[in-house]
């Protein structure tokens, strides 16, 4: 009830909040490209975009950008330094593409859009290169800000349990417990076997509620909410890894046995069967990273792009039916961050289980 | 900062983040967590199998009252009936016993009626033998005032009287 009614108001939200800048752009006479529109919101950014107001001026909260180059050391300013085409210590936001030599000796083109470069005095690029980036940026900001409030509610949790004993679970408790007993008994247990889930269950748990709340962060159209935490392929990358880590060192001798001598198959065919087999053990975790990362971020896409409606059209009348498709988009939205969190979960947990087999051959 | 291209800098974040997270959570927050929705589980359900125990006992508790009671009833039915054998034998035992006693009675006042009533008769016989002997006595004095009378009556006792 009130999670609809939230998204409800959140949606409205979203109109607001990206009206503002519509409007001002009809008054320029500017070309809006959705395209760019809708990926500048999906990539990470070093700023955080507030609104453009009428007279043309980014309202925008700058965050800590450090960077760390080869040329001059480690760097530590705020985005509304360089931001605008500012230079600070050499440093700026590039805005052109150059050209590249990738591994293969091919020139490809390379964006500088969005990255922090270092120039020296006569405008160009310094010879070592871009500089290590370690900003503090939008979607780092929101991922701290998701791991502070994961860290009270989840502390509170546990301390409210050492409280209350074995009383009824009341308030955000009776929230949460329900979701923690689904991860534990319809995850956990059925996939890697009672008994043995208990050492993953930290793992599992914090995998799932890491997903969730950013998922539902990312629904949320305002400051300092509304970044592609989890639409982003580095953070999806992480978590992937992790599973990757956890299925490869706990890992039992059925496990191996079944990669580099599959019982039952031919000796003739180890040696294709093999290298699949290794390969899998990538795959697996690989589609883990592209299917958070996809769905996430084909989430805020179609969203946006409903919103963008209004801008495309020039018409204000087109309101009325982007927001009525809007808040449609957000309940499955809404859905989908439960079933994405539920489903990178339900996957970790059956690689972990594949790792650690019963022994029932022989 | 491209789509696919995974950035370093949210590569190193978001790993601190999450391990820090994994580990804080791991450590303080998920196993109490996960105690605590055990032992309450666990509670719940020896709480309701308690209660199944607890029913089981008194259904068996009310058959066995019910057992007893008609045990009860059986043993009160098997002790009056004794105890009435035991009063009608008692009652026959006393009749027997009082007829037996009148009877010896009865036969002990015979006897002695029957002794009194010869010692009457001797009695009777001694007093009236006394009596014939004083009357004989004065029949004979009247009778023997003279000799003559007196000579005959010695002859005729002495004939009477057989001398061998």
């Amino acid at each position: 009830m009130s999670v609809r009614f939230l998204t409800v108001v959140t949606t409205f939200l979203i109109g607001y909040f990206f009206l503002a800048p519509g409007i001002q752009l009809f008054g320029q006479d500017e070309e809006f490209k959705a395209s760019k529109f809708v990926l500048e919101h999906i990539k990470d950014s070093h700023d955080w975009h507030i609104l453009t107001t009428k007279q043309g001026k980014h309202v925008s909260v700058p965050l800590p950008i450090i960077v760390f180059s080869k040329h001059s050391g480690l760097n530590i300013f705020l985005s509304g330094k360089i931001a605008h085409g500012h230079n600070y210590k050499g440093f700026e936001m590039g805005h052109s593409t150059i050209m590249k030599t990738n591994k293969k000796g091919e020139e490809v083109e390379m964006s500088l859009e969005g990255k922090v470069v270092e120039v020296d005095g006569h405008g160009d690029l310094v010879a070592e290169g871009l500089p290590l980036d370690f900003s503090i940026t939008k979607n780092v900001f929101m991922m701290f800000l998701s791991i502070v409030t994961l860290l009270v509610v989840f502390l509170g949790l546990a301390r409210s349990y050492k409280k209350a004993g074995i009383k009824e679970p009341r308030g955000l408790q009776g929230f949460l417990e329900p979701l923690i007993v689904f991860v534990e008994d319809d995850i956990a247990k059925p996939n890697i076997g009672e008994g043995k889930h208990l050492k993953f269950m930290p793992y599992l748990l914090t995998v799932f509620f890491f997903i969730l709340i950013n998922n539902l962060m990312g629904l949320i159209p305002f400051f300092p909410f509304g970044a592609n935490v989890t639409g982003n392929i580095a953070v999806t990358m992480v978590l992937a890894l992790c599973t990757l880590v956890i299925t490869t060192f706990s890992g039992n001798k059925e496990y191996w046995k079944h990669i580099f001598n599959m019982p039952g198959v031919p000796i003739w065919l180890a040696p294709i069967m093999i290298p699949v087999e290794l390969l899998g053990v990538f795959t697996k975790p690989f589609a883990l990273m592209i299917r958070l990362f996809a769905n996430i971020t084909a989430g805020h896409i179609i969203v946006i792009s409903l919103v963008s409606m209004i801008f495309i059209f020039k018409s204000v009348f087109m309101a009325a039916p982007a927001m009525v498709m809007v808040v449609f988009m957000d309940m499955i939205e809404l859905l989908v961050a439960f079933l994405q969190a539920y489903i990178f979960t339900l996957l970790s947990a059956l690689f972990i289980g594949l790792a650690v087999p019963e022994h029932h051959h022989d | 900062m491209d789509l696919v291209t995974p950035g370093i800098g949210l590569l190193f974040w978001s790993t601190l983040f999450f391990l820090i997270l994994l580990f804080v959570l791991g450590k303080f927050a998920w196993p109490s967590i996960l105690i605590a929705i055990k032992t309450r589980n666990e509670s719940i359900r020896r709480a309701l199998d308690a209660a199944d125990r607890a029913k089981e006992k008194m259904a068996m508790l009310k058959a066995d009252n019910e057992k007893i009671l008609a045990e009860a009833k059986a043993e009160r039915d098997a002790l009056l009936r004794e105890a009435k054998q035991v009063k009608d034998m008692l009652i026959a035992d006393a009749k027997e016993q009082a007829t037996e006693e009148a009877k010896k009675l009865v036969q002990s006042a015979r006897e002695s009626i029957q002794t009194e009533k010869a010692a009457a008769i001797n009695d009777m016989k001694t007093q009236m033998a006394i009596l014939s002997v004083d009357i004989a006595e004065k029949i004979l004095r009247a009778k023997l005032e003279d000799s003559k009378v007196q000579k005959e009556l010695i002859d005729k006792l002495i004939n009477e009287t057989d001398l061998n």
